[in-house]
């Protein structure tokens, strides 16, 4: 019997192989990289039973990507509604479900939130690279083949493990898709005193709006624009979800595919959840930044990661 | 040397030691480096350092806010710079030429020199690496001579070949993989320096010093270097 796989019949625009991430190699110059919702990262492992770090995809906008079974599987679905289907009936999100031999399921168009995460029984079959299967097209690095491309037509998904059993969301966790407007929670940082007053003010009450211009590495918010006293910086380190803000004033939000180092002044940095909430925001959302301490945000995380326990 | 911690993140560090770019700050980065990296144990997940900082990436499920800060304190208290200051010293031969290092004409002319004497002057210095970033074992290195210091170009290049030798301002690096970039590109290198940062052992590290040092086209090729010219002019 050949083995169990899925066959990408037709490539969408951005479909990626990932997990949590790659860690431990900033160092190196090598960026975090790993699912952007993490959230519905893990419950779609979580649903299917595998471990937390089980490489998923991440699928971006749907674009009609098509996936063929050879054999039956137990896969799991969630984050964004992109209009799945199995042989043209709607599939729901946040559950595991059967694809039978010869069924093609077919993401079509973001209804609501912008990447859906893909669950195999015990992972997808990738390179381990620097300790993650996590695919980062800007630095060539991870995917079937290990040079960080998107899924190709043509390609071949096989999984490491055989269908576990189901398991349902338990209610009321699973998480929201942003729709006309969300807030995201932000830990001030250090150099947030070298803004002026009134942009300080203006950064936490008026409404951002996430622009055309995001992706893995960044998303782009506009508005009326910050002010910092700091022109550039001597580049340091940066983290998940930092708020920099270039001369233009516009602030950018450094997401996992980001630079490890940089010289532009930071604000703070958003939250691992409110990061997890930024990249399921399609262009065009308002988002409204709140000022949360770090231990209150630790608070929250650890809430959070409750759940898998 | 004066330690200050900011907040970067829910869970993440700024460690500052320095305010300003200088050789020397790279002896006690190298010690905090290591100082932080013995006392956070398990309960580090990155730290990156750079030119004036390192930022310390932790397990806030381990540690409070607090506890890290506490920590990275008693840590560096009694901190006294790395004993060897140098480092490795590597020679990176690369081929100067226009094909491959469309702004060596144009470097020169700014400079109001040759660009047999601009070859000369980029390879008569020890070059110090600061901080690896940008991509993976991209070495941002200094200080280049006053004199052939040059801004980066206006608009960047959407493709620069791997290997690449640039300058921008008053430093220079070598482009490890194909990537955009705005720097002034003189030449091209073979060793390949994306392949050591992936298996996790950089080739340059933070305290080395490089010294380039000029070859021809054929010394080139035998080393396994690509000839094809730069895709897009400026």
């Amino acid at each position: 019997m050949s083995q169990a796989m899925l066959t990408v019949k037709q490539a969408g625009p951005l479909a990626l192989i990932q997990d949590l991430g790659r860690f431990g190699v900033g160092h190196l110059g090598v960026t975090q990289s790993g699912a952007a919702d993490w959230i519905s990262f893990r419950w779609a492992n979580w649903l299917i039973g595998n471990a937390p770090d089980s490489a998923a995809l991440e699928i971006v906008m749907g674009g009609n990507l098509s996936l063929v079974a050879n054999a039956e599987v137990r896969l799991a679905l969630t984050g964004a509604d992109l209009g799945a289907t199995i042989d043209g009936q709607p599939l729901a999100t946040n559950t595991s479900f059967l694809l039978r031999s010869g069924q093609t399921l077919i993401f079509s168009q973001p209804r609501r939130g912008l990447r859906a995460y893909l669950a195999f029984p015990g992972g997808l079959n990738a390179p381990t690279i620097l300790g993650s299967r996590s695919c980062t097209a800007r630095e060539q690095i991870g995917g079937l083949r290990d040079d960080g491309k998107p899924l190709q037509t043509g390609d071949q998904l096989t999984w490491q493990g055989n269908s576990p059993g189901e398991r349902s969301l338990p209610e009321g966790t699973a998480p929201a898709m942003p729709e006309k407007s969300c807030q995201l929670s932000m830990v001030l940082g250090s150099q947030a005193s070298n803004f002026a007053g009134r942009s300080l003010y203006n950064a936490f009450n008026q409404p951002w709006t996430v622009d055309n211009r995001a992706d893995r590495m960044g998303v782009r918010l506009t508005g009326q624009p910050l002010h910092c006293t700091l022109g550039g910086i001597i580049s340091e380190g940066i983290p998940l979800g930092a708020v920099q803000i270039p001369p233009d004033g516009q602030p950018i939000v450094l997401m996992n595919d980001r630079q490890t180092i940089g010289g532009y002044p930071r604000l703070g940095a958003l939250t691992p959840m409110a990061c997890a909430l930024l990249a399921q925001c399609v262009p065009g959302t308002e988002v409204h930044l709140s000022p949360v301490s770090a231990s209150q945000a630790q608070i929250a995380y650890r809430k959070q990661l409750s759940h898998w326990h | 040397m004066k330690l200050r911690l900011e907040t970067a993140a829910m869970d993440a560090v700024t460690v500052r030691l320095f305010d300003t770019i200088d050789e020397s700050n790279m002896a006690w980065i190298i010690a905090a480096d290591q100082t932080l990296r013995d006392a956070l144990g398990e309960a580090l997940i990155d730290l990156i350092p750079s030119y004036t900082t390192l930022l310390v990436h932790y397990d806030s499920q381990q540690l409070t806010f607090g506890q890290v800060a506490t920590l990275i304190r008693s840590a560096l208290r009694h901190l006294t710079p790395a004993e060897s200051q140098d480092g490795q010293l590597h020679e990176i031969p690369v081929w100067y030429d226009e094909s491959v290092g469309p702004e060596l004409p144009l470097v020169a002319k700014r400079a109001g020199l040759s660009v047999g004497s601009l070859i000369e002057r980029h390879c008569d210095h020890d070059y110090c690496v600061f901080a690896l970033g940008f991509a993976p074992g991209y070495g941002f290195m200094g200080l280049v001579d006053e004199g052939i210091a040059t801004p980066r170009l206006k608009t960047p290049r959407r493709k620069v070949a791997a290997g690449s030798v640039g300058i921008a301002d008053r430093q220079t690096a070598i482009y490890p993989l194909l990537s955009p970039g705005g720097w002034n590109i003189l030449g091209r290198t073979a060793v390949p320096l994306f392949e050591y940062a992936k298996r996790g052992e950089p080739l340059l590290r933070p305290g080395d010093k490089v010294r380039f040092k000029a070859i021809g086209k054929a010394e080139f090729e035998a080393a396994g270097g690509d000839t094809t010219p730069m895709e897009e002019r400026p």
